[in-house]
């Protein structure tokens, strides 16, 4: 088995008019077997930018502290909020480090640009960045992530809509895979609130 | 093979584990103590390779000491099993500690807390948890008996039901096992389930 599957995860990130969504499962597995049922697999980095970490959850978990480490000093250094594009680079470069003996992690990262644009994109465990425009997704229920969001995609949609079809998106493509599910966590960004919901799906 | 389990009550919280220590097809003794007290409230469970699991536990029980000398205060359970965590994740990718640990403790303000924390560092805060082949029955035993704001005497016999079915079911069963409680009195021993016991050895 992969060590990209012992713990199961499924992360997704879409665009949408002047917001973005975020969303994961929340599954914590070793293998087979289901450890825990409320894992946070997003965290916030700050009101404007947020991060998914899939793959091997004690790295996600290391690599979460080395960041928020990281954007803490630039806080401190700067007087300010670091941009999403930057934030990306960052990841990049910290996984690149590592490049012979990486971290086991895909992340996800969104965020609202100065301008209120959304920011989303992608990258591998050793840094190769992936920006989009629509949507990105990562973690052990990809492909299927993959058809659900290109089928259920549409520009410009406005935070309600966006959340139903993210979450349409997780749901369905997690139920189709063993590792990942649980149920669903689903932050919808917009440039005054941050709307985090709980999704109640398939309890397998 | 070692198993240990635990659960968070109404107040407090309960750790239990085998006693055999045992090397390849022989058992050296049957009544070797894996759950260490951390401090005045704070458990330790652990299992896993013996030289580990005792140079790993008594490392974090001195450190956990010395914090309390030098600043004048207990760590929480949170920060104790954040430290935990930091030290395997540290020795991960250099020199591992093969040591899964169940860290029970007590705080004032928060209550009762139950960490689990797996040999390649991943930290998650839990309500019930099990390493093991014997986590193949306990977690299921627990999720269908176990509810928050359990008493102690419930606790105890759901502890009891996931021991016999342990003994009843897994092909190498320990025999023994030593269950300890932590709650706003502090960390003890609360009883031994021995159907094994050593014989006494005659004086000189």
């Amino acid at each position: 088995m992969s060590i990209f599957e012992y713990n199961g995860s499924a992360l997704v990130a879409m665009v949408g008019k002047n917001c973005f969504a975020i969303a994961s499962d929340r599954r914590l597995g070793v293998q087979l077997q289901t450890i825990a049922t409320d894992f946070q697999r997003i965290s916030k980095i700050h009101d404007r930018l947020f991060l998914g970490l899939s793959g091997l959850a004690t790295d996600a978990q290391t690599l979460y502290q080395k960041l928020v480490f990281r954007h803490k000093l630039y806080q401190l250094r700067e007087e300010r909020d670091m941009k999403p594009e930057t934030f990306a680079s960052l990841v990049s470069a910290l996984l690149y480090e590592k490049r012979f003996g990486p971290f086991f992690c895909q992340p996800v990262i969104a965020g609202l640009g100065d301008d209120d644009k959304p920011f989303i994109c992608t990258m591998d465990s050793i840094g190769a960045k992936e920006l989009a425009k629509d949507f990105v997704v990562a973690g052990t229920a990809s492909e299927s992530l993959y058809g659900a969001c290109e089928s259920m995609f549409k520009e410009n949609m406005e935070p309600e809509e966006l959340f139903e079809t993210v979450s349409q998106a997780l749901l369905s493509s997690v139920d189709r895979d063993c590792l990942s599910g649980w149920g669903g966590h689903v932050y919808v960004v917009t440039p005054t609130e941050v709307k985090e919901r709980i999704l109640k799906g398939r309890m397998d | 093979m070692e198993c240990v389990f635990g659960l968070v009550g109404n107040g407090f919280a309960i750790v239990a584990a085998d006693t055999s220590a045992v090397h390849s097809i022989l058992v050296h003794k049957s009544n070797e103590d894996k759950i260490m007290v951390l401090d005045s409230h704070k458990l330790v469970a652990a299992s896993g390779e013996s030289g580990d699991r005792v140079q790993f536990t008594e490392y974090i029980q001195k450190n956990v000491a010395l914090y309390q000398f030098r600043n004048g205060i207990p760590l929480t359970t949170a920060a104790a099993a954040n430290f935990t965590r930091g030290e395997l994740a540290t020795a991960l990718r250099k020199n591992p500690y093969f040591v899964n640990i169940l860290l029970a403790g007590y705080d004032k303000e928060t209550g009762p807390s139950l960490y689990y924390i797996d040999y390649i560092a991943t930290l998650h805060k839990v309500d019930k948890g099990a390493f093991g082949y014997g986590s193949y029955f306990c977690l299921s035993l627990m999720d269908r008996h176990y509810h928050s704001g359990m008493t102690v005497d419930e606790a105890i016999a759901l502890v009891d039901k996931c021991i016999m079915e342990i003994r009843s079911r897994l092909v190498v069963a320990p025999p023994n096992f030593v269950i300890k409680i932590v709650d706003k009195d502090g960390a003890r021993e609360y009883a031994w389930r021995e159907s094994v016991k050593d014989t006494a050895v005659p004086a000189a």
